[in-house]
This record gives structure tokens, sequence and C-alpha cells, in this order.
């Protein structure tokens, strides 16, 4: 029995995935995307005519904890790839779940810092700062968000599914943007929060 | 690649990510920003190659993907420039 995978490489005239060529291009010009975020926040970074400056509001022991918890959905998500190619269904949907509550939780405490920054006076258009911070965190927390919908509409399509591992390539497709969505943050977390006005 | 060695990866990645946040707390002097940026890059390498298989996969999707991410360093590096980023 041939995979998903096997009959879209051997269907292609240059005998790799169209699919996965495809969000190969894609995640390239995401890379765009986000480097015009990223060098717009740091531009404004100092532009704080009023409301408070990025190292009066930064929780650096928090966002540590939950840099840590996204790099760790990376890991879980490689595990649901691997157990995808080895057929292994229960194993796939336990590690899409895992990985979701971890994405889940990342958006969560983005949504608690978001609402600490607003009571200590950082609201959208306070200042340059805030409105390329808030830009450039939220179409963040937006990709993670999706990345979790994803997830989750994989493991109902996996239990719907009749043979074990037929959509291995789907999942490795989602895992590609999944981590993409974590290398993002990897930068975010040491240019935004790590390096000082 | 085994789950073990990802695993392996997952916990050099956390250790990284541990020497990143002791920059913010211990002084490193000048060496602060080289080792900040030098960690940066090994833990996005590190992701993107055994993470996203790109070290194992086809040499077109690497060029796909490093095109994107060098031509946005490019435009976003001139960009910055023009604004006298870089002389702050």
């Amino acid at each position: 029995m041939h995979n998903e995978a096997d009959h879209n490489a051997h269907g292609s005239s240059s005998g790799i995935s169209n699919i996965k060529l495809g969000m190969w291009l894609f995640l390239g010009s995401e890379c765009l995307l986000f480097g015009g975020l990223i060098s717009t926040y740091m531009l404004y970074r100092g532009r704080v005519s009023q409301g408070p400056t990025p190292s009066q509001v930064f929780d650096i022991p928090f966002t540590s904890v939950s840099s840590f918890v996204l790099l760790m959905s990376s890991l879980t998500m490689v595990l649901a790839v691997s157990s995808a190619a080895k057929k292994d269904d229960r194993g796939t949907t336990l590690w899409l779940v895992v990985t979701a509550l971890l994405g889940a939780t990342f958006v969560g405490g983005q949504v608690y810092e978001f609402t600490a920054f607003k009571s200590e006076g950082l609201g959208f258009g306070t200042s340059l700062f805030s409105s390329s911070f808030y830009t450039l965190t939220g179409f963040h927390g937006v990709h993670v968000t999706v990345g979790i919908i994803m997830l989750m509409a994989m493991v109902g399509i996996i239990q719907r599914s009749e043979f074990p591992g037929s959509k291995a390539e789907t999942i490795e497709m989602i895992g590609l943007y999944w981590h993409f969505v974590d290398i993002v943050w990897i930068v975010i977390f040491t240019l935004i929060y790590l390096i000082p006005v | 690649m085994s789950n073990a060695g990802y695993v392996r990866i997952a916990l050099i990645l956390g250790f990284i990510t541990a020497l990143e946040v002791s920059t913010y707390y211990v002084d490193f002097g000048p060496l602060f920003l080289p080792a900040l940026l030098i960690m940066m890059s090994i833990k996005f390498v590190m992701v993107v190659s055994y993470f996203m298989h790109l070290k194992f996969d086809n040499k077109l999707f690497s060029m796909m993907f490093y095109a994107g991410l060098i031509l946005a360093i490019g435009v976003y590096s001139a960009a910055l420039a023009t604004f006298k980023f870089f002389l702050n």
C-alpha cells in the first residue's frame, strides 16, 4: 500500500513532493513578513513619548518559561511526525494533543502578559514601542493559534481515517509550520526581550 | 533520526535557552550581544536542521527557505541602515 506522501512525491516531475515544496516556499515568504515586523519593532522600541518603557514592563522569568514551553512543543511535534511516519495513529494523536496543549499554554501566557501590560498603562496606541510590540507579538500569537486549530483538526481527521499513517505528509506539513512558529519566537525572544533598549 | 535523538536536541535547546536567560542577570560585558546572537543562531539552525529535517531533506527545500531568509535579512538590514539604526 502506498501512502499519500509517496503518491505526491512520485506524481511530480521533479520527484519531490509538490506540497512540501509549496510549504517551504510559503515559510520562506513568512520570513519576509516577520522580518518586516521585527525590523519595525527594532526601529521603534526606543520611541516612548508616554507610558512605560520595555524594561519597565517586560517580565523575563515569565517569558523565559513560556519560551521554554513553546520550545518543548517543537519536541512533541517532531515526535508526532515520527509516530505518523511509523503509521502509529495512537502515538500521533497523543503527541498532537500534547503539542496543542503546550501551544495553548503559550498563547494563554501571551494573553496574560498583554493583560498585565495593559493594566500597567501600555495600550496599543500608547507609543510607537507599544504599537510595534503588540503588532509583532500579536501576529506571532495568531500564528500559534492557527497552528493549534490545525493540530486539533488533524486529531479529528485521524480519528475518522480508515488507513493508519495515511495523513503522514499532512502532519509533516503542520509540523513544518509549527517549527517555523517556534523559530520565529526564538528570534523574538532574543531580540525583543533579552536585548535591552 | 531516533526519538532519543530528538530528545537530546530538545535538551540542548533548553540548555542554550537557560544560558540566554542567564545573560539578562549576569554581566557578560562586551561579549553580551555577540553571545546572545550566536546562541539564537545555533537554536535557529538546530530546529531547522533537525526538527524540520532540512539537513536530511532535498537541497531544493533548503534553497527555498534560506533564499527567503537571506532576502529578509538583506532587505531589512538595508532598511534599518537607512534609518541609521546600526550607528546608535
